[in-house]
């Protein structure tokens, strides 16, 4: 694809129909809950687009984001690379290393200058001045100081970039924190999930493309569109919640006849993620699908929660037997010196003894 | 750290602790209050005494028929909510759930819809008890803020626990946060306040049986 060609003559080109953008773009705007109107909005802007340039930083992550977005279908990353997007740089996909990577990384900041991407999977440590997490013997830190200011807008992509994920479970030696800990004069979309869900970041990047701005986000800044239901709300399990038919153990009867999993430690009720409709492996299932629980890996300090995985949401963590104990002897302690500081006091108890 | 790890981490710690602190507190400074000699001989058996204590935990659950006029809305309302509260708190799934994570111990629930009624029922029969309490002349009078205090206390997890079973005004996650800090707030006051009867008002009753029980009066 030239520089300067629109994406609609691209798809001319490679005689990809209008019609064919309008049944992607009806795709997309019921992907995103817009109005179904907008499709034809869509793809008209869609077709008139330029590649937008996207620059990926990868920070104190597992990859694990960037693999399971390379596996995405509707349209396939790899079609949003090449067609859509400008993938300017991403360390694991370039060809180039080294110098010549740090010198590609820089052409393409220079040459996108305010108007590119810029794309983060990974927690930012920020402990001891962020030598936790180098590229090129830069801090993860400074690099995303150093390259946010010229950017559009910010991904923040998989758990650790929203909100520092599992580097900052406790007890977080790195101080990883999420980029909106750092960045604060930018609009942010986080699109939280260890991983996240590929259709997600499809949607936002084609939501970008077409209207060149952000989805509408909430208070997290995650896309409304995606987030604004609970896995709980969209549960194909929901039934047997509200019937109060719940499974004790993975492996009862109630397990194989599919009840719900809250008593098992299921966060389904708290965690807002689009995993129940857009599920996963190009729609064959979802955790709650396969018989676990939801682990809540969307939501802040997932791994952190009171309880663990299989505590149900119903529970938590109370004090052990030890510190109950002490509370019991502090107590006790308490009123018998309540009560000998009365006997004191007063001359005539008025309490008979049951002798 | 969100409002609901809080709820369900340190905040039910330190409730817990507090609960249990208060409760022996009140507990053995009660016991251990010097008690008056009895300088009269026992009318009774030591055995009789106790089965005199026994008996007025349940005669005295009742009022006699010559107060009913006077009384009957009050006791019906009280044992509507005392009842429809014990339902939902051990009918109810999540209920069990607990109480089986720190005992060990479970029994079969009751279908959310019954726990929905029952709450609902519960709910309304506290309100009642207010607006009782309201235009009640001498309840009126007799109330301090601990009664008020204490009726909200155990109003707001009832309430929130209604919400919560309907997840409309407010997303699963910030009503289960708010039922569990009102129940912990429940919990921080119970040994303070006049919901300590949780705990007394059997002994007390018991107790009572056994003096009158003493000096041979009927129980
Ligand atoms: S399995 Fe989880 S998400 Fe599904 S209904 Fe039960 S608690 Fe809700």
């Amino acid at each position: 694809m030239a520089v300067d060609e629109t994406l609609g003559e691209m798809l001319a080109r490679r005689g990809f129909s209008r019609r064919g953008l309008l049944k992607f773009a009806i795709v997309m705007t019921s992907s995103l809950a817009l109005p179904p109107g907008m499709a034809a909005a869509m793809a008209e802007n869609l077709a008139a687009a330029r590649r937008q340039s996207v620059i990926w930083l990868s920070f104190q992550e597992c990859t694990g984001c960037l693999e399971t977005l390379l596996r995405t279908s509707s349209p396939t990353i790899a079609a949003l690379i090449f067609d859509f997007i400008s993938l300017d740089y991403q360390e694991a996909l370039m060809a180039a290393s080294g110098s010549a990577a740090e010198l590609t990384l820089r052409q393409a900041v220079a040459a996108n200058k305010g108007k590119y991407l810029l794309a983060i999977d990974g927690s930012v440590p920020v402990a001891d001045g962020g030598v936790y997490s180098l590229t090129g013997g830069k801090a993860n830190v400074s690099m995303l100081q150093e390259f946010a200011p010229d950017a559009a807008a910010i991904l923040a992509i998989g758990t650790c970039a929203a909100y520092g994920g599992i580097p900052k479970a406790f007890p977080n030696p790195t101080g990883a924190v999420g980029v909106e800990d750092v960045i604060s004069d930018k609009p942010i979309v986080n699109i939280p999930g260890c991983p996240p869900i590929p259709e997600v970041l499809s949607g936002v990047l084609v939501y970008f493309v077409s209207f060149g701005r952000l989805p509408d986000l909430d208070e997290r800044k995650r896309p409304l569109a995606y987030f604004g239901t609970t896995i709980h709300d969209q549960c194909y399990r929901r039934p047997f919640y509200d019937q109060g038919k719940f499974a004790k153990s993975f492996d009862d009867e109630g397990a194989r006849q599919g009840w719900c999993l809250f008593e098992l430690g299921c966060k389904g009720p708290t965690t807002h993620n689009a995993c129940a409709s857009l599920k996963w492996n190009d729609g064959v299932s979802f955790p709650i699908e396969s018989g676990h629980g939801c682990l809540g890996c969307s939501e802040p300090d997932f791994w952190d929660q009171d309880g663990g995985f299989y505590t149900s949401l119903a529970g938590g963590k109370g004090p052990g037997w030890r510190d109950a104990g002490i509370a019991a002897a502090v107590g006790i302690t308490g009123g018998a010196a309540a009560a000998f500081g009365a006997r004191h006091k007063t001359t005539r108890p008025d309490v008979e003894t049951p002798e | 750290m969100t409002l609901l790890s809080f709820a369900r981490g340190p905040g039910m710690q330190v409730a817990t602790l507090i609960l249990i602190a208060g409760m022996f507190w009140r507990l053995s400074g009660i016991l251990l209050l010097r008690r008056r000699v009895a300088h009269a001989a026992a009318r009774n058996p030591f055995a009789v005494r106790l089965l005199g204590g026994a008996v007025t935990i349940f005669t005295r659950a009742i009022p006699r028929r010559t107060f009913w006029p006077r009384v009957g809305a009050g006791v019906v309302l009280n044992y509507v909510f005392h009842i429809g509260l014990f339902i939902v708190l051990f009918g109810g799934a999540p209920h069990i759930l607990i109480i089986h994570e720190i005992f060990g111990v479970a029994w079969p629930d009751l279908p959310k819809g019954v726990i929905v009624v029952a709450s609902g029922i519960t709910l309304a029969a506290l309100i009642l008890l207010l607006v009782r309490r309201l235009c009640h002349p001498v309840l009126k009078m007799l109330s301090k803020p601990d009664d008020y205090i204490s009726w909200l206390i155990v109003f707001m997890p009832i309430f929130t626990g209604i919400l919560l079973s309907g997840e409309t005004v407010a997303g699963y996650g910030a009503l289960l946060a708010w039922h569990i800090l009102s129940i912990e707030a429940l919990m921080i006051w119970l040994p303070f306040g006049k919901l300590m009867h949780v705990a007394l008002v059997f002994a007390g009753r018991g107790m009572l049986g056994y003096n009158f029980s003493r000096k041979g009066a009927a129980t």
